[in-house]
């Protein structure tokens, strides 16, 4: 069974370092292969400036935010700075306090989001892979069929329902209704499926129960999907903006894009402290980004919606 | 049934290696699995169900009747209205320029968004050093909360000193009013709405191209085939899936549009932005009327599910 075991181990992974190696292949075999010097040329080209014109709202954004005030907003349009950089608004933002408790709140909320999503995501998904009970079949289509509900259409009567559970301007009030994910649940039960059962067999022999067997073998043969899916829950509630903004009214407890926006009237025309908090909120997001970028890009292949 | 299929396929080679005892193979081993765990399988699935229940079944509900009445947000008056929403939203003008609103935004945005995404994808794709820097480029927009990606571009439309009209005065010529005039308003709503989704469609394309084995490129340059043939006869084809999949997700996107929009230009000027969306959370949370906004809300469900499934049939006829 052991020798089984380790093969199988790496035969679930979907992306090994053999299909690491592979893909690095691939690409250079590609950039050999479109040695066409011209096209390559042109292709090059058009890639710098598309680049280019991608990130020049995001310097610009920087630029000013590193600006004074009154140079930003003079009259007399300059691209450079004319009375030096300074991080004078970034300092302002920091003082005004706003922005650091916006982003506590953004954190509190998409981390337990997260957790909670990917936990009862995942027992689903095991339980609708893996075991049988009334009314399973039926309750896994409807999950699935929920995929095509756009929650946006919910707003109204999911607002009428936390005013009933009196959960308005409460964090549960903005975690709960984010952590039903139809999609998540479909996902992940694709992955488990393609798990052998073999493994689970020998401990349930030994007497392991159906939790432990999920949690010790299942759960860690699935680190892979299990991040993928874990990074998209927590982009999608970092940037949420329209349930945070209809539930929540207390400035002390708005997420960090909700409270942005009104930052961003009150302000008026402050538009070096308007960018200062701008690229504060936009922060966190790059630099996991920047960390963890090869598990982004592999957990879109993953997740299965990058395969072919 | 077919639920348990692919991972009785997936399992198939390794049972047959694995068990000696078991000849008949994997599917034998699945039912002596199964009768092991007996019923005990709903504990797992009731904490999805209870809140799939609770946030997403009971608003569906609640909402479907809640179109039917006259509630609205101050609580006062929820009298049965039967089919009074719905029959007023058929005759209702603003809706229906919402409505038109929304299906050019969605014209104008998915053909760039599908386009090119896989332009870039493919360019960054076939070899140019520093894959991590145009991932970066492309994808970094997406990571910004929607307020932010709005702050930067309505910084860059100011009228007078943000950064195009500030080029434009500075080159001599006069300022383009690109939020506040009804014909240009949609237009600087879609060059945000691209720049700022393009990421992920991008992120899609490159990994689906990163998938394409290589012997097929291969194979083909022992035939001689150059650099167009091998994308139009291989690249593209091998997509296909991808292309497909991210057409249909796109197109519902657009349709939903609706926080972009909402802090660009609030809909403005004069409604030439506000999409459906934006106009059911005005009527219900700005006017006060939840019953004719939930009825709205489930006169645009059934069109975002026909919509869904006239391009499954399409696309399955094209895939056949």
């Amino acid at each position: 069974m052991s020798s089984t075991g380790t093969s199988t181990v790496t035969s679930v992974r979907p992306l090994s370092k053999a299909d690491e190696t592979r893909n690095e292949r691939n690409k250079t075999l590609a950039a050999t292969v479109g040695k066409n010097k011209g096209v390559l040329a042109v292709g090059i080209i058009a890639l710098v400036i598309a680049a280019a014109l991608w990130l020049v709202p995001l310097f610009w954004a920087i630029l000013t935010s590193l600006k004074k005030e009154s140079d930003a907003s003079n009259a007399d349009f300059a691209v450079l700075p004319r009375e030096g950089l300074t991080l004078e608004s970034y300092r302002a933002v920091i003082a005004a306090g706003d922005v650091p408790i916006w982003m506590m709140n953004s954190f509190i909320v998409s981390v337990v989001v997260t957790v909670l999503t990917v936990a009862i995501s995942a027992l689903a998904a095991y339980g609708f892979s893996r075991t049988t009970f009334r009314g399973r079949k039926w309750l896994y289509a409807v999950t699935i069929a929920s995929i095509m509900v756009p929650g946006q259409i919910l707003i109204v009567p999911l607002f009428q329902q936390m005013n009933a559970l009196r959960l308005i301007d409460t964090y549960p009030g903005i975690i709960l209704p984010q952590i039903v994910a139809p999609m998540m649940v479909f996902i992940l039960k694709n992955f488990f499926d393609t798990v052998p059962i073999e493994l689970e067999e020998a401990a349930r022999l030994d007497g392991a129960s159906r939790l432990r067997t999920f949690m010790t073998i299942v759960l860690p043969l699935s680190r892979p999907i299990l991040i993928a899916v874990s990074i998209f829950v927590f982009i999608g509630a970092w940037n949420n903006f329209l349930w945070p903004f209809i539930v929540i009214n207390n400035p002390d407890l708005l997420t960090l894009p909700v409270g942005l926006a009104t930052i961003r009237n009150a302000f008026g025309v402050q538009y070096a402290q308007t960018m200062a908090s701008a690229i504060l909120a936009a922060l966190p997001l790059l630099i996991v980004f920047m960390l963890f970028q090869r598990q982004i890009v592999k957990g879109f292949a993953t997740s299965g919606l990058g395969g072919q | 049934m077919s639920s348990l299929t692919s991972s009785n396929e997936a399992q198939a080679p390794v049972a047959a290696r694995g068990s000696s005892s078991a000849p008949s193979g994997s599917r034998s081993t699945n039912a002596r699995a199964r009768s092991i765990q007996g019923r005990s399988g709903f504990w797992f699935v009731l904490p999805f169900a209870a809140a799939f229940a609770m946030f997403l079944i009971w608003p569906i509900l609640s909402g479907l009747w809640m179109s039917f009445t006259n509630q609205s947000l101050t609580g006062s008056g929820s009298a049965f209205a039967g089919f009074d929403n719905y029959s007023e939203a058929l005759g209702d003008a603003a809706l229906w320029q919402a409505l038109g609103n929304t299906v050019i935004f969605t014209l104008l945005t998915v053909v760039p968004l599908v386009v090119l995404s896989f332009v870039l994808a493919y360019l960054v794709y076939i070899g140019l050093p520093g894959q991590w820097l145009w991932r970066l480029s492309f994808f970094a927009p997406y990571l910004l909360p929607v307020s932010v990606a709005v702050a930067i571009w309505q910084w860059m439309f100011q009228p007078d000193f943000g950064l195009f009209n500030g080029l434009l005065l500075r080159a001599g010529f006069a300022q383009i009013p690109f939020l506040s005039e009804a014909s240009l308003a949609m237009f600087s709503v879609v060059v945000v709405t691209v720049w700022w989704t393009l990421g992920f469609n991008f992120l899609l394309y490159l990994s689906a191209l990163n998938n394409i084995p290589d012997h097929l490129y291969e194979a083909a340059s022992i035939d001689g085939a150059g650099p167009w043939r091998r994308l139009f006869s291989i690249t593209i084809p091998m997509i296909n899936r991808t292309t497909v999949m991210i057409i249909m997700l796109q197109i519902l996107a657009s349709l939903k549009v609706f926080e972009q929009i909402f802090l660009l230009t609030n809909g403005g000027p004069n409604g030439a932005t506000r999409s459906v969306l934006e106009y059911i959370y005005d009527v219900g949370f700005t006017g006060y009327r939840l019953g004719y906004a939930s009825a709205i809300s489930y006169l645009f469900f059934a069109l975002i599910i026909v919509i869904s499934i006239v391009q499954l049939r399409v696309m399955n006829r094209k895939s056949a």
